[in-house]
This record gives C-alpha cells, structure tokens and sequence, in this order.
C-alpha cells in the first residue's frame, strides 16, 4: 500500500518536473516565432508546484522545524479580538487579501521594457527562493514571538540600532509606496470623466455600505457587499452615459492629473481622521472582493483565450538601459521594478503582527506564508502576460513619459518609431477610440496597459462591444485596491508616528484625542502628498522618477525582514541552515545597493539622480531651459526633485548599510559563542488542536486526530465542525 | 461531492472570511470558556469590533 501510493507519488511529480521543464524550454528558447501564453502558465504553475511540494517541505521541517505538537499563540492566548485559531483556508484568505494589491499588477507591467522573458523568469525564481521564504520564516518566527512585528523582532534580536533604521525604513517605504500608488491612480483617472465618476462614486457607495451595516443589519457583511458590488458595477456603467453625455457632469469630473492629486490627499486624510466604520472598512470589503473576483475573472480569461505574446523574449533596453519607461539596465533595474511579485519586504509586515496571531497549527506556515506568495506571484505572470499581448507599438506610447513622446498622437508615433517599434497615429488614436478614452500617451503608470492588455482578453472572450466597459472595469478595480491602500497606509502611518510622537509627549499618543489625530493624520498625508504632488508635476515623468525609489525601499524592506531571520537562524544555533535566508538576503542587498548606487553616483543623467541635477543645475545658473522643462520654474522643479530623489536613494542604502552591520555583530558573537543565544522565543506548550498541515487532510493528519481523540475524549479540538466531518467520513484527499 | 455540499462549502467559506461569522465564534467561544460572562449583542459586537479596527489599523500590501 505504501510503496504504491509512493511511486504514484514518484510518477505525478516526475510529470510535474517534465511540464515544468518543457514549457521552461519553449519560454526562453523558441525565436522568431510568437508564443502562446499558455507556456509562461505552465511553466509558472509547474514551478511552483514542485517549490512548494519540495523546497517548501524541506524548509518547514528541517530548517525551522515547525512542530504540530506546539501550541500556537492563537491557541495558548485564545481571546476574541486578535488571537483567533483560525481555519488555514480562510486565514490564506485574509493573508493573500492583506499581501496582495497594485505592485505585482504594476511592476510587471513596467519591467516589460525589458521583454518577457527576464521578467517572468525574476518573477518565479525570485518567489521560490526568496520571496516566498521571506513571508514564510518571518511568519514563523513572529508566530514564536506571540506575533511580534517584524520592528520589535529586529530591535530585540539585532539591537537598538537595527530596530530603529527597520523603523525609519518601515515608515519611510510606506511614504514612497503609497506616493507612487496614488500616482498610478492619477495617471489613470486624468482626463477621463468615465473613470473619474465611476472612482468617485465609491464614496457615496461606501458611505451608504457603512451605514447599512451599522445601523441596518449588523455584521451582515455579505448581503452588504453583494449590494455594494451591485451599485459599484451600475457607477462604471454610468460612467459611460456621463462621458457620453458630454454635458456639464461630464466636464465637472474631467480632472487635470493636479486636481486629482488634490483631491486624492483631501481624500486620504478624511479616510484617516473618519470613523472606520463609516468609509475605510465598507471599502476593504468591495475592494477585497473585486480584487479576488478580477483576478479569479483574467486567470479564466488567459486560460479560455490563451492569447500569444506581442512583446519579445529579451528586448535591447536590457542591456542598453536606454529604456524609456525606467531607466537603467537589466541588472538591477529589472529586479528593483518587479519588486512585489517576486520579493517584497512590505509582505514582512502582514507576516508578522496579524497573520501569525490566528494560525492554528504551526506545520500551516507552509501552506499560508508560502502558498500565498506563490499566488501572488502567480498574479504578477498575468499581469507581465496581460502587457505582452498588446502591440509593443502601443506599449512604449503609453509607457514613455510624456517627455518623450510628446502630447500628441503623431508626436508619439513618432517617438516610438525613434524608438525601434511601429505604430501609426491613425492606430493609436484608433486604440484610445476602442476603449472611449481621450488618449493613451504616455499614460504612465502601468494601471492603463494593464487595463488595455485586460479588455482585449476579455473582450475577445465577450465580444468587441464591451471593449470599453472591461477597459473601464480594469481601471476601477486597480483605482479600487489602491485608494484602499491608500487610506489603509495613511492609518498605519498615523498610528506609527502617534505612536513614536507619544514616547516624547503623552497626549499625542492618544488614538482618541482628536487634535492629536489630526495632526498627525495632516503629517502622514502631507509627506506623501508632496511627492505625489511632484511626481505629478515632474517634467521628467514622476513614474520614471519615483517608481525606482519605491522598488528600492521595497527591498530595502525585504533585507530588512531577511537580516532578521537569519539572524534568527544563527542565533538559535542553525547556521548550517542560514542559508535559506542569507542567500536570498546577499542577492537582495546585492541588487539594492547596486540601484541605489547608480542612482546616487551614475554620471549619465538619465540614471543618476545628482548627474540629473547637474545638468539642469548648470543649464540654470546659464540662464537656459533644456528639454524636456519648458521655463525656469520647471527647471528649478527639476533641480529639487532630483536632490531630494538622490538623497532618498543615498538614505535608504545607509539604512540597509547599518541593519547588516549591527546584525553582522550579532552573527559573529553567536557563532563564537558555540552555544544558541538566548532569543525571545516563547516556551513550547502541547497543543490540543489538530488541525491539517496543507489544504488537505492527509493519513498523517488523520491519525494525528485518531491519537488525539483517544487520549482526551473531551480534551482535544479538530480544526473546526466541518473538518471533523470530513475528516471523519474518511474522503479521500487528492 | 453534491452541488448542495459545494453550495454550503462556498457560504461557509464566504462567511468565514469576510468576517460575517465572527459573532457566532465569539458566543461559542464565551459560552466554552468564559460561561459565567455575559454574551454581548450583535449590534454592540460588530461596534466594539470596528472601534478595535480603528485604534489598530492593519495595513493593506502593495
């Protein structure tokens, strides 16, 4: 019986292997002909499969050593606000629902200057080995900690000074990345009524969700929801009749990219000094649904469609770094841009803190921190796919900033010719007229490709004549996610600086004293609203300029989370396994530091941000105007843009600098010292759930549960009702 | 599996995630451990709920 079941075992993974391998083969080798999508599928899915069969597996029982029969926090310290046992299909859910959002739809999106190939490639490698054991080992370890966030383990572990450059770095990505979310909105929205009304609407529509459910029917989340989503399809609807329209409804939600940036900030801080009930919380629910619901909808619709890849394999910006959507060459621009689909040290911060508060079994890291990364990155293959079918012609005109390609249909169309590429003015306007927007030049920001690439999946699917409505659909499921982000980080920022703000004076660490809340809540909004502000205005492109600094704090934030664990690992006495984290942790510093180095010290102006102020510096004092400005306020705009960009960059390099330095110490004295060092891990305790280790339910774990009931007949808890029937009906898991 | 046993599983699942079910863990969960406590309503439930969302955000991810 055993051996059977063990070479079926070898025989499917043998399989696995070869899909995987095949489609690998197909992806980078086959030339001069296009591929269909399907292999970039297989060969994702057949990679993950074995990782997580695999890799997965090995890290879990050797490396960290999870133990079934060790009580986790959620069920040593059961209360009903944060430590919850939590069933693992449904704590994956609220993981994967907190990790994922617009980085790994948009990275890929950008990193597509560079062809499809080197980005799917980072994208698969880069989750198995470093992304997905990132989530998974910080999981694991706060999991020890009663759920520790990932700046106490750092300063209990490392040290003081370590903790407070994870702290700075915590808070200053959170600035950069919700600047440049809200930028990818704006690009989005300006000058689309259609979009601009329907995004707007969400707000009445949340309101009246908040209401609903306070006052109506408490806690009735779903019905809430299935209402909310109702009236949010009816506003992209409508958003189509008030385009048409034209009248003076239309005019009044056509924004300029300014207004927008405006009215995004008044926005955020009223999402921040507002109950959540009233707008925050209706709106995590309707964005959370639409966002499994869309991605759900285009993994179907990639599947159904199978479409064939438009862009090349390798394109020549990958070694020129002449590109014009970010500049820099393949190595490390590539890597810094993917950023969350692959490796993303914001996941460090969900990992640690909520997630590890609700686990009900200490085997389901596996399966909840890895899994859920690999789902993501799942998503950020779509979202590379979905940019590679569209015409590489109309790619480079919405991606180029408009520095490049100019304001016009036949600018662009020549600027991409410049550029190797083709496609006429007569196409673009054709392109922009098939999904009822203005224009698509130099619509940057990845959130517009993303839509144009979703629409023509779908309206191949549906039909031509909902080309636009999917187009519509798309932009307000990004917009959705992000304003979400958006109000959610100003929160978080908030708390944290009330919450630093408090050590040197009481009051203002007060959640419920409103001047306090406000100030702080105007500090948060006001810092990243002045690089929205600036990427807005920036002749140079604000998603040029500011998206490599996000991917930089990223994983800048991302080395911070590996730092931690591996020194976890030495310190507990597993330097043979440090490895697993210090591999992944060289390669990320490897790839940081190399950015954030070209873009201190590069002389070429078009990478370097101080070579950039130079120029625009020296050109000023001569009295001149270079292009792309087009007066002396412009080029003085540029001359404090570039400073501030270079010294950001300088900064978060530093930082990096000092948390491998003070951790450094930490390693050498804990091998010397030949013995573990103590840690702040809790004592073990037995548990008395038993509870799967994967999604399903195994011999193991059944005889777990069997061994379980014998012993304590009343004592012992199996996951939840429905599992103890399941498992007790005997149905055998795949 | 029946349609009827995938149509319960896809509530279940709803229920749980979206938080919808959280007032029944709490009762059962007072009613297991704490029996002497007094069990709050629905209403007041889902508002301390939201007051502990507000005094803790939880950030969303990229």
């Amino acid at each position: 019986m055993r051996t059977k079941s063990r070479t079926r075992s070898i025989i499917i993974w043998t399989a696995v292997a070869l899909v995987g391998a095949v489609s690998w083969g197909v992806v980078a080798l086959v030339r001069g002909e296009q591929i269909s999508a399907a292999w970039l599928i297989a060969a994702a899915v057949g990679s993950y499969a074995i990782a997580y069969r695999f890799y997965a597996r090995f890290i879990a029982k050797k490396v960290l050593g999870v133990d079934r029969k060790r009580a986790t926090p959620a069920e040593r310290l059961e209360d009903d606000v944060d430590f919850q046992p939590t069933d693992r299909r449904v704590l994956f859910g609220h993981h994967f629902a907190a990790i994922a959002g617009a980085g790994p739809l948009v990275g890929p999106v950008l990193a597509a200057q560079m062809g499809y190939l080197p980005g799917t490639i980072w994208i698969v490698v880069g989750v198995i080995f470093a992304g997905a054991v990132q989530d998974m080992v910080t999981l694991f370890f706060s999991m020890r900690r009663d759920g520790k966030s990932l700046g106490q383990m750092a300063r209990d572990e490392i040290g003081p000074v370590g903790g407070a450059a994870a702290l700075i770095a915590v808070f200053s990505i959170m600035i950069i990345l919700l600047a440049v979310l809200a930028l990818v909105v704006v690009n989005a929205l300006a000058q689309s009524p259609w979009g601009m009304f329907s995004i707007a609407m969400t707000i009445p529509i949340a309101f009246f969700m908040g209401f609903y459910m306070r006052v109506l029917r408490p806690g009735r989340v779903l019905e809430t929801t299935a209402i909310g989503v109702s009236l949010l399809l009816l506003a992209i609807a409508a958003g189509g009749w008030v385009q048409e329209s034209g009248g003076s409804v239309a005019d009044f939600f056509t924004m300029d990219a300014t207004t927008i940036a405006w009215c995004l900030m008044g926005y955020g801080f009223l999402a921040s000094v507002l109950p959540v009930w009233m707008l925050l919380a209706p709106r995590d629910y309707l964005s959370t649904f639409m966002k499994i619901g869309t991605i759900m909808l285009l993994a179907i619709g990639i599947l159904v469609t199978l479409p064939v890849m438009e862009n090349e394999p390798v394109t020549k910006f990958a070694s020129s770094g002449e590109g014009p959507v970010f500049a820099g060459a393949l190595f490390p621009f590539v890597f810094i841009t993917i950023a969350c689909g692959a490796l993303s040290g914001f996941h460090s911060l969900i990992a640690s803190g909520t997630t590890p508060k609700m686990i009900e079994s200490e085997p389901q890291v596996r399966f909840i921190g890895y899994g859920a990364m690999l789902m993501e990155s799942f998503v950020a293959v779509m979202a590379i796919i979905a940019a590679s079918i569209i015409d590489p012609g109309l790619y480079y005109a919405m991606n180029a900033p408009a520095a490049v390609v100019g304001d016009s249909v036949q600018s662009a169309s020549q600027a991409v010719n410049g550029l190797g590429f083709a496609i006429t003015p007569g196409e673009l306007q054709a392109a922009a007229t098939a999904v009822e927007e203005e224009t698509l030049v130099a619509r940057t920001g990845g959130a517009p490709t993303l839509a144009i690439g979703m629409s023509q999946i779908f309206s191949s699917a549906t039909g031509e004549g909902l080309r636009a409505f999917w187009y519509h659909f798309a932009i307000m499921f990004e917009a959705l996610f992000i304003l979400t982000t958006v109000d959610a980080g100003t929160r978080v920022g908030r708390f944290m600086l009330q919450d630093t703000l408090g050590n040197v004076w009481k009051p203002i660490g007060r959640v419920s004293w409103k001047p306090g809340l406000w100030a702080t809540s105007a500090i948060v909004v006001g810092a990243w609203g002045y690089f929205l502000y600036v990427g807005v205005t920036d002749p140079l492109g604000g998603i040029n300029q500011l998206f490599p600094l996000f991917g930089i704090a990223n994983q800048l934030l991302a080395a911070v989370a590996l730092t931690v664990c591996t020194t976890l690992l030495i310190k507990s006495g597993r330097l043979k396994w440090a490895w697993v984290t210090g591999i992944p942790l060289a390669w990320d510093v490897a790839v940081t530091l190399t950015a954030s180095y070209q873009k201190v010290f590069s002389d070429n102006p078009k990478l370097g941000f101080f070579a950039q102020r130079d120029t625009f510096k020296e050109a000023l004092d001569a009295g001149e105007v270079l292009p792309p400005a087009k007066d002396a306020s412009q080029m003085q705009a540029i001359v404090t843009n570039t400073t501030v960009d270079g010294i950001l960059a300088a900064l978060f390099a530093l930082l990096i600098i000092v948390v491998i330095l003070d951790a450094s110490r930490i390693w050498i004295k804990a091998i010397r010292a030949r013995a573990p060092l103590p840690t702040t891990e809790i004592p073990p305790e037995p548990a008395t759930i038993v509870a799967p280790a994967g999604l399903f339910w195994t011999e193991e774990d059944r005889a777990m549960l069997a061994e379980a009931e014998a012993a304590a007949a009343n004592g012992g808890r199996s996951g939840d009702g429905r599992e103890r029937e399941e498992a007790g009906a005997g149905r055998s898991s795949p | 599996m029946t349609l009827r046993e995938a149509v319960s599983g896809v509530r279940w699942y709803l229920r749980e995630v979206s938080g919808e079910s959280a007032y029944d863990h709490y009762v059962e969960h007072l009613r297991r451990d704490h029996p002497d406590q007094p069990v709050m309503s629905r209403s007041d439930f889902e508002r301390r709920r939201m007051r502990m969302r507000d005094e803790k955000p939880k950030a969303r991810c990229c």
